[in-house]
């Protein structure tokens, strides 16, 4: 493996961690805005409050290191996508804003309408975020980035591949949230509750999975070489990911809660990890490939420096934090 | 011309000034909350460990009262740091593009820290309880070490714009490229230095402040006192040691970067023997107006020297002169402030030295209550006057600033935006803050979510009846 693939893997690892579990936080919005009514709502909110509170900003920095990743190790794609890819971009950065922000305040509010205004900010924004991500994600899979910047702002991320990318993003998200709130409510013994939010990410994962495989009909005539790499090299992985993703819904059916959350996030894990196999070896498909696309070698060498520290530091504390979170003792209230 | 309409002039591309607001605005509305990420958990660990270790209720209430008060800022400071991660791109695609790869290994490098600092957050505010309390405790030790080195990283970054190394430019082409020589440039300690010392002078009167109010509406318990004075200390160390580590920064500007020494010393021309340091005044087209000179004074603190001048304007070509009135001024009343703190904890330690405690001198506590709002506004000046100090450079004497911004057109949009959103923010975070204060007052204490649905049937009964 050359070393700029060795950098590329390790950007996407990243990019796999943020939509698991960035994704699984930005998708709690959908259940909160749906809630209902304050007083109906009132125990889904907490339980969205208690879930996410403790873990977002962690999972948040997910983003960050893809950005630094990519800007130090393949420096000009970084400014191409940047350039192109300006507005979904700066919509995303909006909801991120609004999102994190809203969440804090919302927590400590004083007063049930000031919550009420908080808790609609951050529900709606964290729908929308995940979309113009995957939107710009689409962009770069369909080869819609030039190498030198400056693609169109508006066809770049507004054609099908981006459209179905940024509905399977605001779906995949949501469904994460539905599996891993359904199993909190369940662990602290809010049954009703967790039978409600069983039914309703039945049907979250339901569309989401429509969604995905309808998105493969496009995909054959508005991005071809990725299209190419989903049914070659990806292949397995889009299978895979359909097994995961009907026996999320078979364990959700079934009330084995605390097994779902594993298929759910093997499902997720396999669609984004498709969508790398799948445009593999372009950094901007059709554009510039991973090998041509890296900086300088000193720089991609200390990069690997920075992604083995954070193997030793950063995984065994995260792993301490979510154990924590998901664990009987935490989730009492 | 005004520097503004200099900025403006004709040939630069549409994305230079608009993304010179923007970064000025989200870089010092960061910048606060930055602080209370680098310097603030120091300060509850210490209430914490008072509060464990000597099982002082007190002191454990404020530190619990105090992690409540972060997990806003942190959100908050969170998530404005995104925006600087996406502008870096967005609006410098010039220097990121060329650049990227020598600037960037800081940046990794904080992308750590700011895990630790996230995760570790994650736990201490959801362990109260729910962890041994001097293990809970603990927690934050991670978290302050993560905030020294992040400001550290941010530090190595802009102190290698200002003294880049790492790399050479072969025919306009960037090769020999180092990360690490880049990284540990021969500033960096110093600026990490003088950065780090005023995150806890921000905070620390910052935090002193909100109790000196309180003491001045009458309330003189031990949780005011304690209160004050824990992050008064951290304060005044801070504001005594600043004056020495910003003095040894400046040494070597006027051979590395004598256009911003000029303008902070407002020199317009090389003088004949030791230059005066002039307080006040203003440039205009080459020649300086209304300062108040101290002979002799300008050389002895800019070049440690009795007889050597300080290298005028003059000497520098006009394209490569920043905007000297606004520089001069934002550095002079750096200093000014920051003497006007330093002098005012010396103050009270003298005072209480004497036996005199000033926190029962009404004018002392007003003072302090003004002093958080100094200390943030003396780092904001020291930014303008190192950034616009800099200009018209991006990377010191290798790129200039308008061939790093982009052609985006419909930036001033996104300016306009910024500023309602981030004063939506700020707005929020107040009235928020204000009231959790107020519910605390009142005796509350654990402040359950509104959403609680005790609070929620509460409240409709109220609406019923």
């Amino acid at each position: 493996m050359s070393l700029e693939v060795a950098v590329a893997a390790a950007l996407f690892v990243g990019v796999i961690a943020y939509a698991v579990l960035g994704g699984a936080d930005f998708g709690s919005g959908f259940f909160d805005l749906t809630a209902g009514s304050a007083r109906r709502g009132a125990e889904l909110r907490t339980l969205v409050d208690r879930s996410i509170g403790p873990v977002w900003e962690a999972n948040h920095v997910w983003l960050i290191y893809v950005l630094v990743i990519w800007w130090t190790g393949f420096p000009a794609t970084f400014a191409a996508a940047m350039t192109t890819l300006i507005l979904p971009l700066l919509l995303a950065l909006l909801g991120i804003v609004l999102r994190g922000a809203s969440f804090a305040f919302r927590k400590y509010a004083g007063t049930l309408g000031q919550a009420r205004l908080f808790g609609v900010v951050f529900a709606l924004s964290s729908i929308l975020t995940p979309f113009f991500l995957g939107a710009a994600a689409g962009a770069i899979a369909s080869g819609r980035v030039p190498a030198d910047g400056r693609g169109d702002v508006w066809s770049s991320w507004l054609n099908p591949t981006s459209v179905f990318g940024g509905l399977i993003a605001v779906g995949a998200c949501a469904f994460l949230a539905g599996t891993f709130l359904t199993a909190d409510a369940a662990r602290s013994g809010q049954s009703s509750l967790a039978g409600q939010l069983r039914v309703r990410s039945l049907v979250v994962g339901v569309l989401t999975g429509a969604v995905v495989f309808a998105a493969l009909v496009p995909l054959d005539h508005d991005a071809p070489t990725l299209a190419d790499g989903l049914e070659g090299r990806a292949a397995p992985l889009v299978v895979l990911s359909a097994i995961a993703g009907l026996a999320t819904l078979a364990l959700l059916w079934r009330r084995a809660y605390g097994v779902a959350r594993f298929t759910a996030v093997a499902a997720v894990v396999s669609v984004v990890a498709g969508w790398g196999v799948g445009q593999y070896p372009w950094m901007l498909v059709d554009e510039v490939r991973i090998v041509d696309a890296g900086g300088a070698e000193a720089t991609l060498q200390g990069l690997l420096v920075v992604v083995g520290i954070a193997a030793v530091v950063v995984l065994p504390a995260l792993g301490y934090l979510l154990r924590l979170t998901q664990t009987e003792q935490w989730s009492r209230h | 011309m005004s520097p503004v309409l200099q900025l403006a002039a004709a040939a630069d591309p549409a994305g230079l000034l608009p993304a010179r607001e923007q970064m000025a605005l989200s870089l010092g509305w960061h910048i606060v909350l930055a602080c209370f990420g680098v310097a603030f958990p120091a300060m509850i660990l210490v209430m914490h460990w008072r509060g464990v270790h000597r099982d002082d209720p007190v002191a454990l209430e404020l530190a619990k009262r105090w992690s409540k008060v972060s997990a806003v800022l942190f959100a908050i400071g969170a998530v404005s740091g995104t925006v600087l991660s996406f502008e870096m791109g967005l609006l410098w695609p010039g220097l990121m593009g060329r650049f990227g790869d020598v600037l960037g290994l800081p940046f990794a490098f904080e992308g750590l820290s700011f895990f630790v600092e996230a995760i570790f957050l994650g736990i201490y505010l959801y362990g109260w309880g729910r962890m041994k309390p001097r293990v809970h405790l603990l927690m934050l030790v991670p978290m302050a070490a993560a905030g020294v080195v992040g400001t550290f990283c941010v530090l190595a970054v802009n102190s290698w714009m200002n003294w880049p190394t790492g790399f050479r430019m072969v025919d306009g082409e960037v090769t020999d490229v180092n990360p690490w020589r880049a990284m540990f440039n021969d500033r960096v300690w110093l600026q990490f230095g003088h950065m780090w010392v005023a995150a806890y002078m921000v905070v620390g009167f910052s935090v002193a402040a909100v109790y000196a109010v309180g003491m001045l509406r009458g309330r003189r318990d031990e949780h005011h006192r304690l209160g004050f004075l824990v992050p008064f200390v951290f304060a005044s160390v801070a504001a005594l040691c600043q004056p020495v580590v910003g003095h040894v920064l400046g040494f070597g500007m006027g051979d590395h970067q004598p256009a911003k020494l000029a303008a902070f010393e407002l020199a317009e021309t090389t003088t004949d023997g030791p230059s005066p340091l002039r307080i006040g005044g203003w440039y205009d087209d080459g020649e300086v107006k209304g300062t108040l000179d101290i002979p002799r004074l300008g050389s002895i603190i800019a070049e440690n020297s009795f007889t050597k001048p300080v290298r005028g304007l003059d000497t520098i070509p006009e394209e490569d002169r920043p905007p000297v009135t606004l520089t001069h001024w934002a550095f002079q009343s750096m200093v000014g402030l920051g003497t006007l703190l330093a002098a005012g904890v010396a103050l009270f330690w003298l005072a209480r030295w004497r036996r005199v405690d000033l926190l029962g001198r009404r004018w002392f506590l007003r003072a302090v209550s003004l002093a958080g709002v100094v200390a943030a506004l003396a780092m904001e000046l020291g930014w303008i006057a190192t950034e616009v100090g800099r200009q018209p450079w991006i990377v010191y004497g290798v790129l200039r600033t308008e061939d790093a911004a982009g052609d985006s057109s419909g930036l001033w949009w996104l300016f306009g935006t910024t500023v309602v959103v981030y004063a939506g923010m700020t707005v929020g975070a107040v009235v928020v803050l204000r009231s959790m204060a107020r519910r605390w007052r009142a005796g509350e204490t654990d402040l359950p979510s509104p959403y609680g649905p005790a609070l929620v049937s509460a409240s409709s009964e109220e609406v019923s009846r």
